[in-house]
Order: structure tokens, then sequence, then C-alpha cells
């Protein structure tokens, strides 16, 4: 009896299949076909960029969305893994010992390794606290840590790092991993393993602890797990996937500096994982994407892109704090929804308000950036001169974005109406 | 006579100048379902964390059958097997009943820590998990997140998760506390088919609910037990008419718990 009572609890086959399967055979899928597609090099190399910080984001989320722990310093072990993996290269290199039969195609687990380790020895007291304290302590480390990397030159390199080359050693599925178009499939393949290892891990009982941390200690001591051991041992796993980042970034990019370890890729990564959504497995994922695109492309139009990036960052804080993954499926939700014409009409007034506030904002930055810059060059979109001192400009800037807060609101406040 | 259940000597517990819990000793034998009566802020919730580990006695000593367990942690207490439910309802908000339930079971079916299994393909996680939502009535609303159940549910999957690890000795604290007549009459009914056998404290305000369930009775006023004994010699306590039960007494409260 309890038999069918426990099938019947559970998921059915399908629902599984369509929830825990299919998006990773999609996934699998996508990365097949994007080289059918013959991407250009430097398309090349943002994806690469892409399936690493994928992997980073998500290690990042294991912590912050999963176990509720706010890290100021995962880069830690992102850098302390890649840096694992680039000294194995060296030896793959000069053929020491085992090494010399080590695929270079194997070196993230060699970060994995070195990132989980690192984990186990800073987390050990780390992870004794929660919430503030662990946020202030993980600031502290990754000081720390970065500091070291620049004072132990002969670990670290030094300012210039440590450099390898890829192509030595056996190789493995006939991958010289010399072109990037190979390395393409390297990070393609080590980006679908830590992914549904991530996955997969949020599905043990100690992944589903995890959450039952995050959301009430106290109770569970009183169900008989140890909620710092917990802890620790996510913080362990949340290393691993940090330096099996680090590994594929270490073959991607044949270099590691100190600048790796630093506070910057930590609230970058943390960045990544608060815009795509941390409450959802997937929205680092989409953080991932749009950041480092963002971080590649954005760069090349504007110089103040970081502005930009800092923007994006507090208007996902301020309105949609479950990010990306959020708004995406508050619209699938939206579009299923029996009144849908009403709710997509507001959105769509809601959308065009921010895209008005947004070109003001735009305007606002673009010429005040020219304008400090110095160099009298003017902001001139669509052969439009706004000249700084013209008063036109700022009153098209103040205009734009007056006008889309006014109708963001008012079809905010129709929402609060329809809702009450 | 056996070794007790729980075995309490000497217990005190001070908060800065104040002192709480003024040398209680209490001896529970294995299969009694005792009740712990007493005013508002009596110390009767301080006495549970204080056998619980949650908070740590200033002297005196908590032995669990031969074992003691003061001064250890709480989730280490747990996993001797006792239990505690809270006052206030201290579930898992943002997961399904069913996954608080689960929560609440594995370290009792040795999941530990595991990091290499698949919580969906351990069957006597599901059995289990679904014999103990069975049995506290909630197995119709296990895929309802936790902070959507009304009241009375939650308080229920209160119980559900104390009981869920299969504990030998359990403590509730105030498991009616705010429920309707017929919501009490519920929560009694399940609290004696789901501690069958088993050891139970409870702490209770409803008099009814006291005297109808339990084998032997406590009075705690002030830190202190003031009285402990069978139902009827509680009643007839003079110490505890005054200290505590005054008028109540007189509502004859024994014919409402045999009901
Ligand atoms: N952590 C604490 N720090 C300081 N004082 C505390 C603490 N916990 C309880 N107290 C005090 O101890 C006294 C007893 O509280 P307790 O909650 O044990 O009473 P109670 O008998 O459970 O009362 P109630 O019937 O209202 O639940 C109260 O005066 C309370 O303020
Ligand atoms: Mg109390």
């Amino acid at each position: 009896m309890t038999d069918t009572l426990s099938i019947s609890l559970a998921p059915s086959q399908s629902e599984k299949f369509r929830t825990r399967v299919l998006p990773f055979l999609i996934m699998a899928a996508v990365l097949v076909v994007i080289p059918l597609t013959g991407p250009s090099r430097t398309t090349y190399s943002l994806l690469n960029a892409i399936g690493i910080n994928m992997v980073f984001a998500l290690s990042y989320n294991m912590l912050l969305g999963r176990a509720g722990l706010l890290s100021f310093g995962h880069a830690v072990y992102f850098g302390l893994g890649g840096y694992a993996a680039m000294h194995a290269m060296q030896a793959i290199e000069t053929g020491t010992g085992l090494w010399s039969i080590f695929p270079v195609f194997a070196l993230p687990l060699v970060g994995f390794a070195g990132g989980a380790l690192a984990g186990a020895v800073i987390g050990w007291p780390s992870c004794r606290r929660a919430g503030i304290p662990f946020a202030m302590i993980s600031l502290g480390l990754a000081e720390l840590v970065a500091a070291a990397g620049f004072m132990f030159t002969s670990l670290f390199g030094g300012e210039e790092g440590v450099s390898g080359d890829r192509m030595n050693g056996p190789e493995l599925f006939g991958l010289s991993l010399g072109p990037i178009n190979e390395v393409y499939w390297f990070i393609a393949a080590w980006t679908l393993i830590g992914t549904v290892a991530m996955f997969a891990f949020t599905r043990t009982p100690l992944g589903k602890m995890g959450e039952a941390v995050r959301d009430n200690p106290e109770r569970v001591e009183f169900v008989g797990y140890d909620p710092q051991r917990v802890r620790y041992l996510i913080f362990i796993f949340a290393g691993g996937f940090a330096g099996l980042a680090g590994g594929m970034a270490a073959v991607n990019y044949e270099i590691f500096t100190p600048e790796t370890l630093s506070v910057i890729p930590s609230g970058f990564v943390l960045l990544m994982a608060y815009v795509g959504g941390i409450r959802y497995f997937a929205g680092p994922m989409l953080g991932a994407v749009l950041l480092t695109y963002m971080q590649s492309n954005l760069s090349d139009f504007t110089e103040a892109w970081l502005l930009y990036l800092g923007l994006l960052f507090m208007m996902i804080v301020m309105f949609a704090p479950s990010g990306l993954a959020g708004v995406l499926v508050s619209i699938s939700q939206g579009l299923q929804s029996p009144d849908r014409r009403d709710i997509l009409g507001r959105w769509a007034r809601y959308a065009a308000g921010a895209l008005l506030a947004f070109t003001g904002i735009v305007i606002t930055i673009e010429v005040a950036v020219r304008e400090s810059s110095g160099f009298g060059e003017v902001f001139e979109p669509f052969g439009f001169a706004l000249a700084p001192d013209n008063p036109v400009t700022w009153l098209l800037a103040l205009g734009l974005v007056g006008a889309g807060g006014w109708v963001m609101r008012s079809s905010g406040s129709d929402k609060e109406e329809a809702s009450s | 006579m056996s070794t007790p259940a729980l075995s309490i000597r000497d217990l005190t517990k001070n908060f800065g100048p104040a002192e709480i819990i003024r040398g209680v000793t209490l001896d529970i034998p294995p299969g009694e379902r005792h009740a712990i009566i007493g005013p508002n802020g009596a110390g009767k919730s301080t006495l549970f964390n204080l056998i619980s580990g949650l908070h740590r006695p200033t002297s005196g000593s908590v032995h669990l059958g031969s074992q003691k367990i003061s001064g250890r942690k709480a989730h280490e207490i747990n996993r001797m097997g006792l239990s505690r439910s809270f006052q206030v309802s201290n579930i898992f908000a943002n997961m399904t009943v069913r996954e608080n339930v689960r929560c609440a079971v594995l370290w009792s079916l040795g999941t530990g820590y595991s990091f290499w299994r698949n919580i969906g393909n351990l069957k006597h996680v599901q059995e289990r998990t679904a014999e103990v939502l069975e049995t506290v009535g909630l197995i119709d609303k296990a895929s309802l997140p936790a902070a959507s159940l009304p009241y009375a549910d939650q308080r229920t999957l209160e119980i559900a998760i104390t009981i869920a690890g299969g504990a030998d000795v359990i403590l509730l604290d105030e498991p009616t506390a705010g429920m309707s007549h017929s919501e009490t009459e519920r929560a009694v009914a399940l609290i004696e088919r789901a501690t069958r056998g088993k050891t139970l404290i409870i702490v209770e305000h409803d008099m009814s609910v006291v005297f109808g369930l339990s084998d032997r009775i406590s009075v705690l006023v002030y830190g202190e037990v003031i009285a402990s004994g069978p139902p009827e010699a509680i009643r007839g306590d003079a110490k505890v008419r005054e200290a505590y039960l005054g008028d109540e007494a007189e509502d004859s409260p024994m014919v409402e718990g045999a009901a």
C-alpha cells in the first residue's frame, strides 16, 4: 500500500523526464549544433568564455541560491583550481612521472581537486558561521589569498602569472586542442559534465539538506543533521566546481594570473548568478550568457559598459529580484493565464516605459562620459548631435527618464489594483 | 525498577542573573505519557530547550536511558532518539509538505550526508515519508508549500517532523495551542496514535487534553516542580490548586477529557 502511495507522491516518469532529462538533452543538442553554424574565431572565444562562466556561476549558486551562503571570495577557488591545472599542464609538457600519460583534456579534474582542497582548508573556519560573519570572512580571505598570489612568485608567477602549452601529452577523442574549434569541444564537454553534475548534486540527500539549512538551520539540528557540517561539505563541492571552471579556463587561455583570485572576479560571479536568478537552477547560466556577452561586446561599443552592468544589477535587485529566470518564468505563466491579454498589455506598457527611461539614462551616461574624457567628442546617435552644453540634450534625457518613469508607474499601479 | 527513559537531575538554568529553571529533578519511565503544566513563563519551554540541547544547562544533568545527553549538541541528542517539537511552528516554510517530512526521515534511515545517491531513488525514504504523511493525515496536501498550509495543518506538520525520525522519546511543546475545539480533538487523536509505545512528554495548557492524555503530570512553577503524580493526585493537591489550577479545576476537566 505504501508502494502505491509513494508512487502517487513522487512525480510521474514523464514529468521526471520533462523536468530532469529533457533540458540536458536540449543543452547537449545545442552544443553540438553550434559548430555547424560555422562560428567565427571571435564567436568561438566568446562561447568558450561563456561555458567557463556558466560552470563558475553554477558553482557559486551552490552556495548562494541553494545553501544561502553569500560569498565575496568565490574566485579564490576558481583561481586556485586554475593554478593547479596550470602547474599540471607544465608537468605534462615536461613529462615528469605520471603526468606524461595525463591528457590535457582531463585537466579540469585537477582543477576540481585543487578547488575542493582549497575549499576544505578555507571552509573549515569559515563555515562555522552563516549569514554576515560568513560573508565577511569570505571577503577577508579573498583579499588575503589575492595578496598572497602576488607575493609568492614561484607558485603564482607574479604579475605575469603562470603560462603553459595545452598541445602536449596524450590526445583524447582525437583532439589536439590546438585550434579554437577543438577547444570548443573541450569546453562544451566540460560545461555539460559540470552542469549535469551540479544538477545531480541538488537531488542528493546532502543537496536537499543544504536547502533545509538555508531555510531553517535551527530545525535541521532537530532532525539529526549538523548544519555546520552540511555547510562545510557543500562549500567543498562549490569550491571543487569553481576549480573545475578554473581548469577549463587554464586550458582555454593557457595562462593564469593572480588577478583571477581577487575580489573583482568574485564580484563578477555574484553578479552573474544574481542577475540570472539564484532561485532557479538555470538562472546563473542565463546570467553567465548575458554578462559574458556584455563583458566582451559592450566594451567595444562604450567605455561606460561597467556603468551599464551596475545599472542592470540595480534594476534586477529593485524590480526583478528573482532575476532573468524569474522574469522568463512569470512571462510564461502570464502567457498561460486566462486573462493574458490584460497582463501582456500591462507588461508591454511597462516595457515601453522602461525603454524610454533607459534611453534617457543612456543619453546622460554617454554625453557625460564623452565630456569627462576631455577630447571634446560629441555623442551623435543616428547623426543627431547631443552636445553637453546644449540644454536640449539634458531636457531630452530628463524628459525621457521622467516620461518612462511615469509610464512604468501607471502600469504598475494597474497591477496593484488588479491584484487587490 | 528499569532505567527511566529520561532522567533529569537537579537541572538549573540561568539567563544572566535570572534563574529560570531552579533545580528540576524528574524521572520518566519508558512508555509513560507525562504532561508538564504550569503558568506562563514558568520555564516549560526552557526545560524542553535544555533537554533537547538547544540550550546548555547551568548545572545538573539529563540522561536518555543510560546515556548522558546534557552538554551534547542538539543533533547528537536527536540521533540518540529524542525528538522535540516547538511551541511556535518551526518548519521548512519554503519546502513542500512532503519535502519537510523527507528531511526529517533522512538521518534515521542512514542516508547521512550522502552526495552520491539520488534522493528520488531511495525507496525506503519515499516509503517512510508516505507512511508518516499518512499517519498524520497530510498525504493529500503533500505537494503544497508548507507556508501555504492553514495554521492547524502547520501544527500537524510540526508534529509530523518531530515523529518522522522514529525517536523513542518525544517532547511536544503545546501542540494544540491556538487550535479550535475540533482541531484539538483531532490533534490529540493523532498524538495518541503517533506516540503509541513511545515515551511522551507534553507541555499543554488545555486541561482536558492534559487530564485525558497523561499517565502522570508534573506542575512547574517558577522553574521548580511543585508536584508530580497521577492526574487524580494532582487535581487534589492543595499546592497545585493554589498555585496554578485555581478555578479551572472546578470546571471538572476530567469529564471533558474522558469524552
Ligand atoms: N533565551 C532566553 N534568554 C533570556 N530569557 C529567557 C530565554 N528563554 C526564556 N527566557 C525567560 O524564561 C522564562 C520562562 O520562559 P519559557 O518560555 O520557558 O516559559 P513557558 O513556561 O514555556 O511559558 P509559556 O507557557 O508562555 O510558553 C520567561 O521569563 C522568559 O522570558
Ligand atoms: Mg512555552
